[in-house]
């Protein structure tokens, strides 16, 4: 039917159309496409809610969400990523 | 090469006329299987025009998804209860992790779901479905407080650690506020 989103295609489309600097995910569902777990760091997300950072990628990845099963995402902006990576250094 | 059968009745090249109704006849019947008949219903016929053939028919799906009955329905519900989750299972029996993660989430912040409402859309899949179009959220579980869309497992985890959540349930009187000098 729908052909499995990969990680690649999923980093590539979350770089494109959210601007991310920096991206991670991870694939929940043993190599087959059907859950992920994202982080994104994005300048987008300035001044965002929360809802509306989820609100924002949902839409943006509306397609590829559609066809998996579980999707979950951390939102992060520029800012908040490198303050969050020197209090664990 | 067989030889010819004796016993069926000798064929008999088609006349022309009868070659251009066949003719016709299949035309027809191949326009008709690959066109779309244009429709009546006016409403119909302008979304038909602007979505690809390949989209439109999800689009009459996704448009049949959320009944007129099945809104309804979910607008008295949010409005009705204080907190409203949808999930896969039941507060006793979640049936997906993060299902499961939103009810405990909840309950570790104090809310007895017991005296809310909460919806199993696996027993249901025009629920499941219509919850999805109904607050444009792609994914179970959802939690609406007082009538307002507060999100899924992630954002629920989120308002969790930052105490924002705490906040907004006992702003809006769905848990006693902390006293001071209670916290451990």
């Amino acid at each position: 039917m729908s052909e499995i989103v990969t990680q690649e295609h999923l980093t590539a489309a979350l770089k494109e159309r959210l601007q991310a600097e920096h991206v991670e995910i991870i694939d929940n569902s043993g190599g087959c496409g059907s859950a992920y777990e994202v982080i994104i760091v994005s300048s987008l997300f300035e001044g965002k809610s929360l809802l509306e950072r989820h609100r924002l990628v949902n839409e943006k990845l509306k397609d590829e969400i559609a066809k998996i099963h579980a999707f979950s995402q951390k939102s992060y902006t520029p800012t908040q990523w490198s303050s969050m990576n020197q209090t664990q250094k | 090469m067989t030889s010819p059968r004796r016993d069926l009745p000798k064929t008999v090249p088609l006349q022309n006329d009868d070659k251009k109704t066949l003719f016709a006849m299949n035309l027809l019947r191949i326009a008709a299987r690959n066109s779309a008949t244009p429709p009546t219903n006016p409403l119909l016929a302008s979304s038909l025009a602007r979505a690809r053939p390949s989209v439109a028919p999800s689009l009459f799906v996704r448009a049949r998804l959320l009944s007129n009955s099945l809104r309804s329905k979910l607008d008295k519900a949010v409005k009705n209860n204080d907190l409203v989750l949808f999930m896969k299972g039941t507060p006793d029996q979640p049936l997906c992790g993060f299902s499961r993660a939103a009810v405990q989430i909840l309950g570790v912040q104090g809310v007895d779901l017991t005296k809310h409402k909460t919806f199993n859309v696996l027993e249901d899949d025009e629920l499941r479905e219509g919850i999805k179009e109904y607050s444009s959220w792609p994914t179970i579980p959802q939690v609406y407080i007082k009538g307002e869309f507060i999100g899924g497992t992630d954002i629920l985890l989120n308002m969790h650690q930052s105490g924002d959540l705490e906040e907004l349930l006992s702003s809006k009187g769905l848990i006693e506020p902390e006293e001071e000098g209670e916290r451990a």
